[in-house]
C-alpha cells in the first residue's frame, strides 16, 4: 500500500501541464471512466483475495463448533426430552453427522458458499434472517460512533498539537489516557447513572420508546435520543486513540519542508495548521480506522448489552446463553465479512485522500 | 539522583510503577487481610459504603464483602494479565523471529495467519471460544492469547527484518554461527526490550478483555473477578451505584497503570526521547 515514492515515475512539470491541459480538453464524463474501471478492478481483486480468508474463518468456525460438547442430534433430542439410542443414530444419519470429519467440513463450507448459515434452534429462524434483522441497528450504532470518534479525536488532536506540552495538551492527553483505560461497559453504566438516573435527560436503553411514536419525526427523535448514549460510549474509546494518532501525526508533519515554506511565506499559523498539516495528518487516522474495524465491532457487543440495543452484539450475547453456537458462529462470520469490507473501503478512501497511492 | 530524574523526566513510568506496586501489594495481602473465601456471605446484603466499619466498601446483593472481592479480584486480574501476556508474547516472539529470519514461504504463511486473526473481531472470537470450551481461567487465557499473539508476531517480525540486514547479524553465518544461535544470541536480546514493553500493554488489553467476558457472565465461576462483580452490581445501579463503580475503578486503575508503564518504558528505551 505504502509504496515508496518513485521520483522517476513522477512526470516532469511540463509533462504535467500538458496532461492537465489534455484532461481539460476532454469532457469530465469521459475522463473519469478509467478511474471507474480502476476502482472496479481493485474491488474485484480485493474481493477475490478475501475469499480464502473467509474460507479459513469457516474452518475455524467448524473446528470450534465440533469442539462443543455434544452434537446437533443430541441437542435436538435433549430439547425434545430424550429418545432412544437408535433414534439418535437415525438422526445423526439424516443430518450427515455419521460421516467423516473432512466430508462434513466440505459440506459446511459448501453451505456457507450458498449463504446458508444454518438454522437457529433457539430463535426458530434461519441464522441469516436473524442477522439481517439485527444488522441495521449495529451499523447505525457503529457508524455514528465512528463518525463521532473521528470528529472528537481529530479536533482534540488538532487542538493538542497547536501547543505541545501546553495546558490544553496536557489536559486532553490525561483525559484520553483515562478514557483509554476505561472498559466501555463501565463508561456506559456511568453515563446511564448520570444522564438517565440522575438527570433523566436520556433513555437508558432500547431502540425506541415503550409507547411507539406515531409520526415519522417523533420516531426519528426517539431513535436519536436512544442512540446518543450508546454511540457516545462506543465513540469515546476510539476518540482517545484518534486523538493520540492525530496529535503525533500533526507534530511529525509540522516539521516537513513544505510546511516550513508555507510558514516562511507568511501564511497565518492557524491556516498552515489546518490546510497544510491537518490534511496530511489525517492519513494515519484512516489507517487506524481500518486496523480497528474489528475492535469497533467487538466493543459494540458490550455496549449493545449495556444499552439493550437490538443489534448483532446482543444477538451474539443471546446466542451464548441459549447455547446456540450455530447462531454465534454466524455472527462471527458476519463480523469477519464486515471487517474485510471496511478494510477495502478504507483503502479506497486512502487512495482518494492521497493520490500518490495507486490502487495496486 | 537518578531516581529523581526519572520521576521528573518520565512521569508516566513513575505513575505506572506506583499504581502497579499498589495493585501487587493488594493482591499479595488479600489472603492475609481476608483469610475466608471472598465468595462467602458474611454480612447483611446491600450494606452501603461506610455503613458498617467492618465492611468499609459495603456488601453486595448476596451479603459478600465488596472489599474482599476487590482484593481477590486483583489476584485474578494480575494472574490473568500475566498468563495471557506471557503466552501471547512467547508464541508471537517465536513465530515472528522465525518468519522474519527465514523469510520466504514461512514468512508468507505467517502473515496470512496474522491477517486471518485480524479479520475476526477479537472480542467476538474470545466470546465464541470461551462459550464453547467453557468458562475457566485456562480457556479465558487461551482465548485472549489466540487473539493477541498476531500483534506480537508482526512487531517481532518487523524488528527481525530490520536486524537481519545489520552487519553483526549478516556476518554471523560466515563465522560459522548456526541459525539457532544467531536467533538466540543476536536477535532475541535486541527485540526483547520492545517485546517486554509491549507485554505490559498486552496485559492491559487482556485484563480489559477478561473484565468484558466476566461482565457478560463468562468469567471463571471459581474466581472473583472485577468484571463479574460489576455485572452483578449492574442490577442495583439505580439504588447502590457503588457496587458498579468500585470494581470499575479497580479495572480503570489497573489498566491505566499497565498502559502508563508501557508508555513510560517505551519512552525510556527510545534513544531519541531519552536525552
Amino acid at each position: 500500500m505504502n509504496a515508496p515514492l518513485d521520483a522517476t515515475a513522477l512526470p516532469t512539470a511540463s509533462v504535467r501541464t500538458e496532461l492537465a491541459l489534455a484532461t481539460l480538453e476532454e469532457s469530465a464524463a469521459s475522463s473519469d471512466r478509467p478511474m471507474r474501471r480502476r476502482v472496479m478492478w481493485f474491488l474485484v481483486r480485493r474481493i477475490t483475495q478475501a475469499i480464502p480468508i473467509l474460507i479459513m474463518v469457516g474452518v475455524i468456525n467448524f473446528t470450534l463448533l465440533n469442539l462443543a460438547p455434544g452434537d446437533f442430534a443430541q441437542v435436538l433430542v435433549g430439547n425434545a426430552g430424550g429418545a432412544s439410542a437408535d433414534y439418535l443414530d437415525q438422526l445423526r444419519q439424516s443430518f450427515g453427522l455419521d460421516q467423516p470429519l473432512w466430508i462434513r467440513l466440505v459440506n459446511y463450507l459448501a453451505r456457507l458458499a450458498r449463504f446458508d448459515l444454518g438454522y437457529s434452534y433457539s430463535a426458530h429462524a434461519s441464522v441469516l434472517a436473524l442477522i439481517g434483522q439485527r444488522v441495521t441497528a449495529t451499523l447505525l450504532l457503529t457508524g455514528s460512533a465512528l463518525a463521532m470518534a473521528v470528529v472528537l479525536g481529530v479536533c482534540g488532536g488538532f487542538l493538542s498539537s497547536l501547543r505541545p506540552g501546553g495546558g490544553l495538551d496536557r489536559l486532553l492527553s490525561a483525559v484520553a489516557v483515562i478514557i483509554y483505560a476505561t472498559p466501555s461497559f463501565l463508561l456506559g453504566l456511568a453515563l446511564i447513572i448520570l444522564f438517565s438516573v440522575k438527570l433523566r435527560w436520556l433513555p437508558a436503553g432500547g431502540l425506541f420508546d415503550a409507547i411507539p411514536p406515531t409520526t415519522w419525526s417523533g420516531a426519528l427523535a426517539s431513535l436519536l435520543a436512544h442512540l446518543l448514549l450508546p454511540a457516545v460510549t462506543l465513540a469515546l474509546f476510539f476518540a482517545s486513540i484518534y486523538l493520540r494518532v492525530t496529535r503525533t501525526a500533526m507534530l511529525e508533519v509540522r516539521g516537513l519542508d513544505y510546511v516550513r515554506t508555507a510558514r516562511a511565506a507568511g501564511l497565518p499559523p492557524l491556516r498552515v495548521a489546518r490546510r497544510y498539516v491537518l490534511r496530511n495528518a489525517l492519513l494515519p487516522v484512516v489507517t487506524i480506522i481500518g486496523l480497528q474495524a474489528g475492535t469497533l465491532l467487538g466493543g459494540a457487543i458490550l455496549v449493545e448489552v449495556v444499552f439493550a440495543w437490538p443489534g448483532l452484539g446482543r444477538l451474539a450475547f443471546e446466542a451464548v446463553f441459549q447455547r446456540d453456537y450455530n447462531l454465534l458462529s454466524g455472527v462471527v462470520l458476519c463480523g469477519a465479512v464486515a471487517v474485510l469490507a471496511v478494510n477495502i473501503l478504507v483503502d479506497l478512501l486512502y487512495s482518494w485522500l492521497d493520490p500518490r497511492i495507486d490502487l495496486q | 539522583m537518578i531516581s529523581r530524574r526519572i520521576v521528573t523526566r518520565n512521569p508516566a513510568l513513575t505513575l505506572g510503577c506506583l499504581l502497579l506496586a499498589a495493585l501487587v501489594s493488594v493482591a499479595l495481602a488479600a489472603p492475609w487481610l481476608y483469610p475466608d473465601d471472598p465468595r462467602d456471605m458474611v454480612a447483611p446484603a446491600l450494606l452501603v459504603v461506610g455503613a458498617d466499619l467492618n465492611f468499609p466498601l459495603g456488601t453486595d446483593a448476596l451479603g459478600r464483602d465488596v472489599a474482599a472481592g476487590i482484593a481477590y479480584g486483583a489476584r485474578t486480574s494480575l494472574l490473568l494479565g500475566a498468563l495471557a501476556a506471557g503466552c501471547a508474547t512467547a508464541i508471537g516472539m517465536l513465530l515472528g523471529l522465525v518468519a522474519g529470519y527465514a523469510r520466504g514461504w514461512v514468512d508468507g504463511l505467517l502473515m496470512r495467519l496474522c491477517e486471518l486473526f485480524q479479520t475476526i473481531p477479537h472480542f467476538l472470537l474470545a466470546l465464541f471460544v470461551v462459550a464453547i470450551l467453557g468458562a475457566t481461567l485456562r480457556n479465558i487465557v487461551l482465548a485472549i492469547t489466540l487473539t493477541s499473539w498476531p500483534s506480537v508476531a508482526r512487531l517481532v517480525r518487523s524488528q527481525t527484518l530490520m536486524l537481519r540486514e545489520l552487519d553483526f547479524v549478516r556476518i554471523a553465518p560466515a563465522m560459522n554461527v548456526g541459525r539457532l544461535r544467531v536467533i538466540l544470541t543476536h536477535l532475541v536480546p535486541n527485540v526483547l526490550p520492545t517485546v517486554v514493553t509491549n507485554a505490559s500493554i498486552l496485559a492491559a488489553v487482556a485484563i480489559l478483555g477478561e473484565s468484558g467476558l466476566s461482565f457478560l457472565g463468562l468469567g471463571d465461576p471459581r474466581l472473583v473477578s472485577w468484571g463479574g462483580m460489576l455485572g452483578e452490581g449492574r442490577d442495583m445501579i439505580r439504588t447502590i451505584p457503588s457496587l458498579t463503580l468500585l470494581p470499575g475503578a479497580a479495572i480503570v486503575l489497573t489498566v491505566l497503570g499497565l498502559n502508563l508503564l508501557g508508555d513510560g518504558l517505551n519512552q525510556a528505551l527510545d534513544p531519541r526521547r531519552r536525552s
